[in-house]
């Protein structure tokens, strides 16, 4: 059996569904995009900006709040766990340690926030003796920096004094004489310290003649000169120097050619070898010869030292 | 005619810039329910296929955004009787509708169901001077109908050219450009009382919107419902709505003829109310559930606990059989649709082409109705469902909503009415510059 019967318990007053015009209107500006973004957006960022504008108006608070502001970030930044008490430097002498601690801006124990590491890198990376340099701080407050020092390899002679080249052609250092470190090889010339890594090449190669070498010079900031004692001089191309240096070692490795009184050797026409006889050397031949001895500066010596000039006068 | 020639004109620019703004509300205000729809306007004129609705002959630029339906509250046979409650409903209703579609509606375009509607055709006829049909002959045939005594208080709500004719060629949709010496036209006219429309336009008005435009209920029915070979061929759409039954005639998709019943379905629950003893709600709930128009042996056995408050034991517990709530409905019913047929006789309907009849409306739903319909007003019966539109939700494809269905039709696509035209040339009072302009083209 159907049944319509009305629901039983109802409500003796039925609210009206309708709503009031007020409703009805608020409801249909609500709906307008201009007013929804004002009151959404615009009412409570103005009402924001107001309040705050208003408790910030007093001199005394803004002071406050700044001090309060500092204070906090003091306080976080001075905790115990940020606390940088020690420093500890590995692979540094004496002289660059020293230099080093007296870089760091503050003292310890400081806030590792007051460390600016990439400052204090690029500092020390300015220090000539210094190649790299690692900061970084360790947990339990220590600041340690890992430094690879440049080695000495060269020393270089220019107009302004001597400075040691490290083999790159950087300079380490610079020393007041020769004498202070005799143990390493001397360049010289302008522009020598650019091409350090040539130098170093060929002094490498240099093997037999080492004890004999004093230096390379530079010349005209392109091709190098080795100079032996004696005043000997190895006169290298531009381009390819090692290569024929290494080939005339090994050509006249037994005729002793730089043994001999040569006073220069030429390499730099890659064709031929040009040799430069030394005086003595000259006056040999020129006396086998019979022509006049030549003095030390290269001009005829007067009769009356001549060996031999009654002779001469002969047999004219 | 001249002031309804500009109010009609103003509410059509006010729907053109609704139509521009992209948002346009509905609101179809009947007896027993108002339905409000939220369209609006891509302007794209792509058919999304979505939902089984399809590009619908060039229909799919809208798209319903927000509906909402509540029951009608001061209306009576149409019209409105307490302008209060009546605002009340609508308020209540166009807040639920914008708060589904979430934007605000300023323009709603209504439709009137009561207001007494009268259907004159009017025949106008024109000698054309230059021999070609302009565009102002056009108006001036429309103007040249002869327009009868429409009564006092009554206000032109539909006036569509239906036809035009060139000599002896009729039938022509547009006439423009044909060459010919007379230019006949008939027009359709609905009139209906100037109050009710005025008190429509007042109610909505306290709601704080804007009337872009009115129509006839009984005509955006028949648009929803009849598809498009009935509207061109010819039918009839009976809506049987909650306080009257609208009729309207269409023939090469125009609608020629409107009248409506004074009787609805609220008069059958009065009806079963009366005649059962029962209180009005529970005659409307006894109607829906449980109503039909034809009995069975099985009906006698149905009983219908009806139930009660009185306190009474004997009333609460009274059963009334399904075959009494027939029996109270049927002649009811036949009275509708008796009076529908007096209707269409009198419009003369036998002599259309076709004789489709389309029942539409809250009231078709009644179970058996076809079967007793097509018995009165004739074999070709059918229940029409309104046209699927875009977005529209699934409780708002019943019946019941066709006539607010029929109405976004008719913003989206309206047809040509009288005012649409331009004044004709004889009333301006620009005329003598115009004759000026034409003695300096004519000398220099």
């Amino acid at each position: 059996m159907a049944s319509v019967t009305e629901p039983h318990r109802r409500a003796p007053q039925r609210r009206d569904p309708a709503p009031s015009r007020l409703a009805y209107r608020l409801h249909r500006m609500w709906l307008r995009p201009l007013w929804r973004r004002l009151v959404r957006l615009g009412l409570p960022a103005f009402l924001l900006a107001m309040v705050v504008g208003l408790w910030l108006s007093d001199e005394h608070r803004r002071a406050a709040l700044n001090e309060g502001i500092a204070g906090l970030v003091d306080k976080v930044q001075s905790r115990d766990e940020f606390m940088v008490r020690m420093m500890t430097i590995e692979g540094a002498s004496p002289a660059v340690d020293k230099a080093l601690r007296a870089m760091l801006p503050v003292d310890l124990p400081a806030s590792s926030f007051d460390i600016d590491l990439t400052a204090l890198r690029l500092q020390v990376m300015a220090l000539d003796a210094v190649e790299t340099v690692e900061l970084r701080i360790r947990p339990g407050g220590i600041l340690s920096a890992q430094v690879t020092e440049r080695v000495p390899a060269l020393l270089w002679r220019h107009t302004r004094g001597i400075d040691i080249l490290d083999a790159g052609g950087h300079r380490v250092a610079s020393v007041t004489s020769r004498d202070m470190r005799g143990d390493l090889p001397l360049i010289a010339g302008q522009g020598a310290d650019l091409a350090a890594p040539e130098a170093m090449e060929l002094i490498d190669a240099a093997g037999p003649i080492l004890p004999r070498l004093r230096g390379l010079v530079r010349r005209g900031e392109r091709r190098w000169d080795i100079v032996l004692d004696r005043g000997q001089r190895i006169m290298l191309p531009e381009e390819g120097g090692l290569l024929a240096f290494q080939r005339l070692l090994a050509r006249y490795r037994e005729d002793d050619l730089l043994g001999r009184d040569v006073a220069a050797v030429d390499l730099r026409d890659p064709s031929q070898i040009v040799i430069r006889l030394g005086i003595d050397a000259q006056n040999t031949i020129r006396a086998a010869r019979g022509l006049p001895l030549l003095a030390a500066d290269g001009s005829l010596l007067p009769d009356d030292q001549q060996p031999g000039g009654d002779k001469a006068k002969d047999r004219g | 005619m001249s002031d309804l020639y500009q109010m009609q004109r103003t509410m059509r620019n006010l729907r053109r810039a609704a139509l521009q703004r992209g948002v346009i509300g509905i609101l179809d205000i009947g007896t027993s329910k108002i339905a409000c729809l939220v369209l609006t306007f891509d302007g794209s004129g792509v058919s999304r296929e979505a939902d089984g609705v399809g590009p619908m002959a060039g229909q799919a630029n809208f798209r319903v955004i927000g509906s909402a339906t509540t029951r009608a509250r001061g209306m009576r046979g149409g019209e409105i009787e307490v302008m209060a409650e009546t605002e009340r409903a609508v308020r209540t209703v166009v807040a639920a509708a914008q708060k589904m579609a979430g934007v605000r509606v300023d323009h709603v375009i209504a439709c009137l169901s009561g207001g007494r509607p009268a259907s004159y055709g009017l025949a106008g006829e024109i000698t054309l001077a230059s021999g070609k049909v302009t565009e102002q002959d056009v108006a001036s045939v429309l103007a040249a109908c002869d327009a009868p005594d429409f009564g006092r208080d009554r206000e032109v709500l539909h006036a569509q050219p239906v036809n035009f004719a060139v000599d002896h060629r009729s039938g022509l949709g547009d006439p423009r450009d044909h060459s010919g010496n007379r230019l006949a036209c008939d027009m359709h006219v609905l009139t209906v009382d100037a109050d009710v429309i005025g008190n429509l336009a007042h109610c909505i008005r306290r709601c704080d919107l804007e009337l872009a435009g009115i129509a006839s209920a009984a005509y955006t029915s028949g648009r929803a419902s009849l598809v498009e070979d009935e509207q061109e061929l010819g039918a009839a759409c009976v809506d049987l709505g909650g306080g009257g039954t609208s009729v309207s005639i269409f023939v090469k998709k125009h609608m020629i003829f409107a009248d409506s019943v004074p009787i609805g379905g609220n008069l059958i629950t009065q009806d079963i109310s009366h005649g059962l003893r029962l209180p009005w709600a529970t005659a409307e709930r006894l109607k829906t559930l449980n109503g039909g128009v034809e009995a069975t042996g099985r009906d006698d056995r149905d009983l219908i606990e009806v139930g009660g408050q009185t306190g009474d034991w004997e009333a609460d517990r009274r059963t009334v059989s399904r075959a009494d709530v027939i029996g109270v409905m049927r002649p009811r019913v036949e009275e509708v649709l008796e009076s529908v047929r007096e209707i269409l006789d009198a419009a003369g309907f036998e002599h259309m082409p076709s004789q489709q009849i389309v029942l539409t409306g809250g009231g078709s739903q009644i179970p058996g109705l076809d079967g007793l319909a097509a018995r009165i007003l004739g074999p070709q019966v059918r229940h029409g469902r309104p046209l699927r539109i875009d977005g529209l939700p699934h409780q708002m494809t019943d019946p019941s909503f066709s006539s607010a269905i029929g109405l976004a039709l008719f913003a989206a696509h309206p047809q040509d009415e009288w005012w649409d035209f331009e004044m004709p040339v004889s009333s301006y009072p620009a005329r003598s510059l115009k004759r000026a302009y034409r003695w300096f083209r004519n000398n220099w």
